[in-house]
């Protein structure tokens, strides 16, 4: 151990700015065993960090990686990790501004629906990750007083949330994630929002009805009950909102109601 | 179930951590596990996979603890980090630790956040005065604000810092006295990185502070070349133990007795039974140290 004081010193700036840098040169005073410097060594270093990234992100967006293939996706996210690397150790919260980016990167210009594919992903990971909590049980509907229930508020359950898209979203999440080659066809001009939710184990993926979006937007919210149908209503003259309402409820999407 | 406090310990298996042969817990074997009620001495999970607020992984875990001792091990407190510890990231840890009680907390000599960012790989330190100090100051906290002592691995590493001072063993047993840590001896670790610094595995391990081993590492490493052409090992849990790992944990068991053996396979991870068959290895060893014992005592 010799350690003379000519020795370069390596801080964590030096080490952590050639690992995410593929074009900055191995850190001098890293050596091998002939006391030299060592370059495909520390490039194991580079290599683990990009790779175990890329490979957490490749677990978060399944569905991404297969709509564009294996090779693309690493690209893309090599380009993500490098430009976006965590900050938290938990890397189960790792990756939340993939959409964004993936919406603004240019080649994926043709692609729109992609970015939306992302958001829904990560809002699978935050339901499936999400504080349990009984679901709300729809009995309980019934024994509200009629004259309250316009005024009713809904309490969103910890996993609720809702993706909207102009997308098929729920079809593309289908064939690339949920059941790949089911061959069925999906139609790109079919618009499809999301309720995603998680009322015990399993997060469950419910594509919402016409005027859905804007009704489950209100309720979540904070809007009463007949405020979020007239906005439902609004959106959409198909609305139903015993269909819309029991949707919500079948899905666990709240765990509570609240009346005056 | 999730709000309970640890009271719903009643119910479980004791803590402590037997001197027997454990996995590393992967979700898609939970379910055979408990399906077959699968002989194994303990599990060991990574902290950091069960900071979410609920859902399936706590389900799972829950399970497990219930029927098995457990032991927490942490990958991302960056214990050798240049900048303070994330306080955030401890009391995560600390919660987990109160949570799951587990028999044995450890993390690693090794940094993976600067800044802000967090790398996600077990970054080397170099071996001189000012690193072993901040290190221990580390771990003091650590062991402060868990409130229970902790072990700290032996890392794999690839490259060596020219400005190191001090040999790791000089490192870790000084780590060892000045914060009364324990330490995990990972002999994959040891010989990977022995291979790649063209050292003595044998040597290392003889002249190891074994009196502050809690719990011994075995796993698979992949092999490459370095710069020149020489052997360079990566720990990569990919595979089973290789033999030269096993025959180095046999001299290690023959020499030190019987301790808690976890298998790591992190990355292509097989059935579960293929697992199940390296603990079962290692408790065939640990076996074979007792019965040996045992005949000695005759």
């Amino acid at each position: 151990m010799a350690g003379s004081d000519a020795a370069p010193k390596i801080g964590a700036p030096e080490f952590a700015n050639a690992l995410l840098n593929a074009d900055a040169p191995s850190p001098p005073g890293l050596i091998g065993p002939d006391g030299k410097a060592a370059p495909k060594r520390f490039a194991v270093y580079r290599n683990n960090v990009i790779v175990s990234l890329c490979e957490a992100l490749g677990q978060t967006y399944p569905a991404v990686r297969t709509l564009l293939g294996d090779d693309y996706f690493n690209a893309l996210a090599r380009a993500f990790v490098t430009d976006h690397p965590p900050s938290s150790p938990v890397l189960i919260w790792y990756g939340g501004a993939f959409a964004d980016f993936v919406e603004a990167f240019p080649p994926l210009q043709d692609y729109p629906y992609l970015a939306d594919v992302a958001r829904a992903e990560w809002a699978w990971l935050q339901a499936y990750h999400a504080e349990d909590a009984a679901p709300l049980d729809p009995a309980v509907l019934g024994s509200i007083d009629p004259e309250k229930l316009a005024s009713a508020r809904f309490v969103r359950h910890p996993a609720t949330s809702r993706v909207s898209s102009e997308w098929p979203l729920a079809d593309l999440l289908r064939a690339n994630r949920f059941s790949p080659g089911d061959g069925a066809h999906i139609d790109l001009g079919a618009a499809q929002s999301l309720l995603i939710t998680r009322p015990d184990l399993d997060v469950d993926v419910v594509p919402l009805r016409p005027g859905g979006a804007a009704f489950v937007d209100a309720l979540l919210s904070g809007a009463g009950l007949g405020e979020a149908a007239g906005l439902g209503a609004d959106a959409s003259a198909e609305f139903s909102l015993s269909d819309c309402l029991s949707d919500c409820l079948g899905a666990g999407a709240f765990k509570g109601l609240e009346t005056n | 179930m999730f709000s309970e406090t640890p009271s719903n310990s009643k119910s479980r298996t004791a803590a402590e951590i037997p001197a027997r042969a454990g996995a590393g817990l992967k979700p898609e074997h939970v379910a055979e596990i408990l399906e077959t009620g699968a002989d194994v001495g303990f599990f060991e999970v990574h902290a950091e996979n069960y900071m979410g607020a609920g859902g399936p992984p706590h389900r799972q875990l829950e399970a497990i603890r219930e029927r098995y001792p457990l032991s927490l091990h942490g990958v991302g407190l960056s214990i050798g980090g240049e900048g303070p510890l994330d306080g955030d990231h401890l009391k995560r840890l600390a919660e987990l630790n109160r949570r799951y009680e587990p028999g044995l907390f450890s993390e690693h000599l090794a940094w993976s956040t600067h800044d802000t960012t967090y790398y996600n790989d077990l970054l080397p330190v170099p071996y001189d005065e000012a690193t072993l100090a901040r290190v221990c100051d580390h771990i003091d906290e650590v062991q402060d604000v868990v409130g229970r002592p902790m072990l700290l691995e032996n890392p794999s590493t690839y490259v060596a810092f020219e400005q190191s001072t001090m040999s790791e063993l000089e490192f870790l047993k000084e780590i060892a006295r000045r914060t009364g840590c324990g330490l995990l001896l990972d002999i994959n670790n040891v010989y990977v990185s022995c291979i790649n610094h063209q050292r003595s595995a044998e040597d290392y391990l003889a002249a190891f502070p074994m009196s502050a081993v809690g719990e011994i590492h075995l796993g698979g490493h992949a092999p490459d070349t370095d710069d020149a052409g020489r052997p360079l090992l990566i720990d990569a849990h990919d595979r089973e133990v290789d033999a030269a790992v096993w025959t180095l944990y046999e001299t290690v068991v023959r020499r030190h007795g019987s301790l808690p053996t976890l298998i790591e396979w992190d990355n292509e991870v097989p059935e579960w039974p293929v697992l199940q068959a390296e603990t079962q290895a290692a408790d065939r060893i640990l076996a074979g140290h007792d019965t040996a014992a045992l005949r000695q005592a005759v």
